[in-house]
């Protein structure tokens, strides 16, 4: 489907440097450490690495064997280990323990850790209180940013969100601002920077110390403008259900890393593919971004072409069919094989789809966030949770419930939370306590409201005792004031007027016309004015720490050359695909042109994933080992994709 | 957090002054005491301290890094005289050390302008914005210097600053405008709080052990948590941790909550169970530490021994509402292992038929509750209310909504394909005598979880019937193909148009269309097209 957007989109800057760079580094690490070595990965590193490198770069520079990260004892007989890591304190002990252990059996051998994308001091004393602490060197690789298509770049930090809007730990403030300061070093320097949220200020705060120690540089600026935004300042839009077709393949398939596994049943043979998502398929580019319904038809018309393509070589003579099988025939196999892909995976969603009532949950979804109904929606949650429907969705309708409406009403929120209990398990009283710290689920104050008792807090600074009133209430939580924001930026378009989905005329048409996601109206509205001037009620709302400052760049600020509509978008705490869609529709309207900087490796903080899946779990020995991850020696544990705030797995109900 | 942010904005705007010499006046003094033996290091012994410091091997051996010494020291006005004559001459630093000599008055004041119109010269290419998430009010808000610095007063437990000018701890904090020179001999690697947190930011090697005093410890964190980088918080609570009693670090961390939450981060991160619950103790967060202690039984494998553990934790200050919640848990436990033992008997004796015909998939233990009932309602479904696995009992010790309870049995025994036991559900009797369908859920979802367990059309029918709204009735019917239903409603809404669309959806000459046939053709029907 064609877009009638302004033509006069800029050119995106080449991201490739950037893997360059982490590779080449990369190698210079692996060098110092001379000699055969055995190097393990941790899991989570492992399909970002294959991103950069492959097994051959590793060879060349004498790795011998590659294991997974595995937290058991190791079976390597090399002299020399190298380990490429996390800065996650459970993976230096037991690393210590490795170390221990050799050196309880006598065993002599060279250590190195190798960090990224930084090293924590924390983890520096462990490996002191361990006493390995010299036996061990350490550096740091500095791999930032890992490209995963023309216009999405990630930090592939799962933790990002779950360390800095749970626990409250800055750790990744810093990363935040050095990622930041690559790409300020490599594609500025920016002219323009906007922000919100209490960690992107912290972020620019980091980011302006770096670039006041670093140089100044004078090359010419890929990348104009650049917005933080934290994701406590919208965590609605990741609580809704995605229907634009790239989110539909992350909920139902999970997109990790920029690659998604398709199971049998959408590669209609015995084994699942992993197959990369990204602007280079070019079924997948035309249909991402478009809203699922749309998705068929246009399958269905590509069929049709390709078929019309292929029915060409009849009545053809020789030397038309040498031409045709030389030039077309590859393309036209290559379409084919994504097409019947993604026809597949089509077909896949629909079944799972309608097999649950999802045209009533987006009913309730849309209920919601209309502010409509509201007492039908608790029943359909409830009846959602007492038949034990999909345990992750129960909680992501809670958290929607609670965020648009402020909190659950003291009543609501001890019926269904016990119901919740019986349903899927008490020990997830500690998801409920997660979720109320985070600010996701919350019971309504009663009496006083929060926001009489806060801005009473706001007039006290110098009070000690108003700092431990707000963080008695809620550590990190925040008010979500939905309400007056959705009227303020009028999120929800009026129900009455039909909205053509094939036809969208605003970002609403991810959420079926229902909703425009707020962050993306944020942005929207600040790169309209060029600001803040003019939002300050919005401001108010979203509970403040907005900012826009512009850099002394000199000339290339004032040149409004094409960077200036260049915008990197920084999400700290990760984004949705939907949002990503609405952002491309955006830049198509205005002639902007946006990066998106998600901060997980599966771009989604909420819903959380579910847990175990089937095809986490099933692992097909490879064919010819050509990829990083296949190489890993022994059978990798069971992955249990636990959502951030999930305390555990469920048990698997009983059907007997 | 309030005031810790505070002391770090304040502290570092009064540096910022050309020409101050941001150092903390104590250090200078120790110096020159010679009761303070800490102070007292002669370059050999510094050298030594240096190699047995904490941060030690873990950083660039900045001393070959002469480039990154030099961009340092454009920006650190405050430590100007050790870094500038080290960018001048190398051995004078080395002399002044060694021999404690003043420093060469001129090549130190060339430096000092040097180093301040690098300052000056160098505009921000972005400007600075506020990070200071609490306060509103900033440095600059009149208040007294005591104020700031203190963050607190504790009934008198510190002096303030303005009280005792002369008493040597307060004066830590006081920011030297200029001292004689011959007070500047202490040694390069002598770093400012301020100074170390920067350095650690950028990963260099840092020595903790000199901050001894308790001001000098929380300026320190202070200053790390004003720079917002949270691995040179956990690192400095680390060190906190290690040289401060408990009860004294608790103290101080209740007024930081940043720095308190780092702390319980990591201390969750290393698995510190106990100090952890010491800490959420003394800082009367009952809710947490219970919670915690509860999270223990995650852990657990052994189902005898978590029901243990779990008794245990019934003791423990939940609220009244999540104490009723892990009651629940341990009752649950409790009873499932005795279920899982009869039933495993049972299973394996080979006499019970169910279990012959049904084989159990799974261990019921752990199951939520929920779960549980569906499994007895299955396996145990007839069972007086007596039994420890009568689905009734399961329902009463609970206290299991009416509509869960519907839901979950029905669920079961249409699994089953009880249908008379799915009738008997609905059916209650009026004071009439007569029977009639009712039910906690609405039928169009009763009729979703029948035909989710293939119930065949005939029972499916009964209950599309009593599905209330016309619509959703005659769209389930037709999904279901329940013909007679399709009919009878629309000979209800007298709709003659649809009801002869119909027709052609049913097979000819089967009995739904003559009755299609008949209908149209009954003269009494006022049809409304």
């Amino acid at each position: 489907m064609a877009h009638c957007g302004r033509k006069d989109s800029p050119e995106l800057p080449d991201f490739s440097l950037l893997k360059r760079l982490a590779r080449d580094q990369l190698i210079y690490l692996l060098e110092q450490l001379p000699g055969k070595k055995d190097l393990f990965i941790e899991a989570d590193l492992m399909s970002p690495l294959d991103r950069i490198a492959n097994v051959s770069t590793l060879k060349q520079h004498e790795v011998d064997k590659l294991y997974k990260v595995e937290y058991k004892p190791i079976f390597s007989i090399s002299d020399q280990l190298c380990f490429l890591i996390r800065p996650r304190i459970q993976t230096v002990k037991w690393i210590c323990d490795v170390a221990n252990a050799d050196k309880a059996a006598g065993r002599f051998r060279r250590y190195k850790i190798i960090f990224t994308p930084q090293k924590f001091f924390a983890c520096e004393a462990v490996l002191e209180e361990q006493g390995v602490f010299g036996d061990v060197t350490i550096d740091e690789w500095a791999f930032y940013l890992l490209p995963l298509d023309d216009d999405i770049i990630s930090l592939e930090l799962p933790e990002f969100f779950r360390d800095n809007f749970l626990a409250g730990d800055q750790r990744w403030v810093r990363t935040a601002a050095s990622a930041l300061h690559l790409l300020h070093s490599v594609y500025g320097p920016f002219s323009k920077i906007y922000g919100i949220g209490r960690c992107s200020k912290m972020t620019y705060e980091l980011w302006r110390e770096q670039v006041e120690e670093g140089e100044a540089k004078t090359c010419q600026a890929e990348i104009g403008k650049v917005f933080l935004i934290d994701r406590d300042v919208d965590l609605v839009t990741p609580l809704c259900s995605q229907v634009v077709y790239e989110g539909l393949v992350d909920d139902i398939f999970r997109i990790k890393c920029g690659c998604v596994d398709f199971g049998a049943d959408v590669t209609s043979s015995d084994k699942s593919l992993k197959v990369m998502l990204n602007s280079q398929d070019k079924v997948f580019n035309e249909i991402r971004n478009e809203h699922f319904s749309n998705v068929f038809g246009f399958l269905s018309q590509k069929a049709r072409n390709l078929q019309t393509a292929y029915d060409k070589r009849r009545g053809m003579d020789i030397k038309q069919m040498k031409t045709f099988v030389s030039e077309e025939l590859k393309g036209l196999k290559q379409e084919h094989r994504l097409l019947s892909l993604h026809i597949g995976a089509s077909e896949s969603i629909m079944k799972k789809k309608t097999k649950q009532d999802f045209q009533e949950l987006l009913k309730t979804e849309h209920s919601l966030l209309e502010g409509f109904e509201i007492r039908e929606c608790i029943s359909f949650i409830e009846e959602h949770i007492n038949r034990q429907v999909s345990m992750i969705e129960s909680l992501r309708l809670l958290c929607l419930l609670s965020i648009t409406e402020n909190g659950l009403l003291p009543k609501d929120y001890r019926s269904l939370k016990s119901q919740y209990l019986q349903s899927y398990g008490v020990e997830h009283l500690l998801t409920f306590a997660n979720l109320r710290q985070s600010g996701l689920l919350v019971e309504q104050q009663p009496g006083e409201t929060l926001t009489v008792m806060e801005s009473k807090v706001g007039k006290l600074v110098n009070d000690k005792a108003a700092g431990k009133l707000t963080d008695a209430f809620s550590s990190l939580a925040k008010k979500s004031n939905f309400r007056a924001l959705s009227k303020k930026l009028n999120l929800v378009p009026k129900s009455d007027e039909e909205y053509d989905l094939r036809v969208p005329r605003d970002m609403a048409y991810i959420f079926s016309g229902a909703y425009v996601p707020m962050s993306c109206k944020v942005i929207e509205q600040v790169l309209e004015r060029d600001g803040w001037t003019g939002l300050e009620e919005v401001t108010k709302l979203l509970n403040g720490h907005d900012f826009s400052v512009t850099g002394s760049n000199g000339a290339d600020l004032r040149s409004k050359n094409d960077a200036q509509r260049i915008v990197l978008v920084m999400f700290l705490g990760g984004c949705t695909f939907s949002e990503i869609s609405a952002l491309r529709f955006l830049g198509r309207e205005r002639g902007y042109k946006f990066i998106v900087l998600p901060r997980l490796s599966d771009l989604i903080v909420l819903p959380p994933p579910a847990p175990t899946r089937l095809s986490d779990l099933i692992v097909l020995p490879p064919p010819a080992p050509t990829r990083l991850s296949d190489l890993i020696v022994l059978p990798p544990p069971a992955p249990t994709r636990l959502s951030d705030l999930i305390v555990l797995p469920p048990p698997a109900p009983t059907e007997p | 957090m309030l005031c810790s942010c505070r002391i770090g904005n304040h502290v570092l705007n009064l540096l910022q002054l050309p020409g101050a010499i941001a150092r903390p006046a104590s250090v200078t003094e120790e110096e020159e005491d010679p009761l303070q033996p800490k102070m007292m290091k002669s370059k050999p012994d510094e050298e030594d301290y240096w190699n047995s410091s904490k941060f030690k091997a873990f950083t660039f051996d900045d001393e070959d890094d002469e480039f990154s010494r030099l961009k340092e020291s454009k920006r650190a006005v405050n430590s100007i005289r050790g870094l500038v004559d080290e960018d001048e001459d190398e051995d004078d630093v080395e002399k002044v050390s060694w021999s404690g000599e003043p420093v060469g008055s001129i090549s130190w004041s060339v430096g000092e302008t040097a180093a301040s119109n690098q300052r000056a010269d160098r505009e921000p290419a972005f400007p600075k914005i506020n990070t200071d998430t609490q306060t509103t009010g900033k440095s600059h808000s009149g208040y007294s210097l005591s104020s700031l610095f203190k963050g607190k007063t504790r009934g008198g437990t510190f002096q303030t600053f303005t009280d005792s000018p002369s008493d040597s701890s307060a004066r830590l904090y006081a920011p030297e405008l200029r001292k004689p020179k011959s007070e500047y001999k202490d040694y390069v690697s002598d770093w400012s709080p301020e100074e170390t947190v920067h350095r650690m930011q950028q990963g260099k090697t840092v020595s903790l052990e000199k901050f001894r005093s308790l001001q000098d410890k929380l300026l320190l964190l202070d200053f790390s948590v004003s720079a917002h980088d949270g691995n040179v918080i956990t690192a400095i609570l680390i060190y906190l941790k290690r040289t401060l009693s408990k009860e004294v670090l608790f103290r101080e961390l209740e007024s930081r909550q940043t720095a308190l939450r780092h702390f319980i981060h990591y201390l969750s991160e290393t698995r510190d169970q106990k100090l952890l619950l010491e800490l959420l103790r003394s800082l009367g967060r009952t809710e947490d530490m219970v919670l915690l202690r509860y999270k223990e039984h995650l852990g657990i494998a052994d189902e005898n021994k978590r029901r243990d553990f779990l008794k245990s934790c019934l003791s423990l200050a939940f609220s009244p509402e999540d104490s009723a919640h892990v009651q629940d848990h341990f009752t649950l436990l409790e009873r499932q292992i005795v279920i899982e033992a009869a039933d495993g008997q049972a299973e394996r004796g080979g006499k019970s038929e169910i279990f012959q015909k049904f084989p159990r998939r799974a261990s019921i233990l752990n199951m939520p509750l929920i779960t549980t009932l569906y499994y007895c309602c299955f396996y145990h479904y007839h069972e007086p209310e007596g039994t420890f696995s009568g689905p009734l009992n399961i329902r009463h010790t609970f206290r299991i909504s009416e509509k869960q309870f519907f839901v979950t049995a029905l669920a079961a025994r249409a699994k089953l394909k009880a249908w008379s036991d799915v009738d008997a559900l609905f059916s209650c009797r009026n004071w009439l005598g007569f029977t009639k369908k009712k039910s906690p859920l609405s039928f169009h979802r009763v009729v979703d979880v029948l035909q989710k367990n293939s119930a065949p059309t005939q029972v499916l029918q009964e209950y599309v019937a009593l599905v209330d709204d016309a619509h959703t009735r005659i769209a389930l019917a037709q999904k279901l193909k329940c013909h007679d239903i399709v009919i009878n409603t629309y000979r209800d809404l007298k709709d003659r148009k649809l009801l002869l669309g119909y027709r052609g959806k049913v097979e000819k000459g089967s009995s739904e269309e003559t009755k299609i046939k008949e209908l149209l053709e009954n003269p009494q029907i006022r049809w409304k097209n």
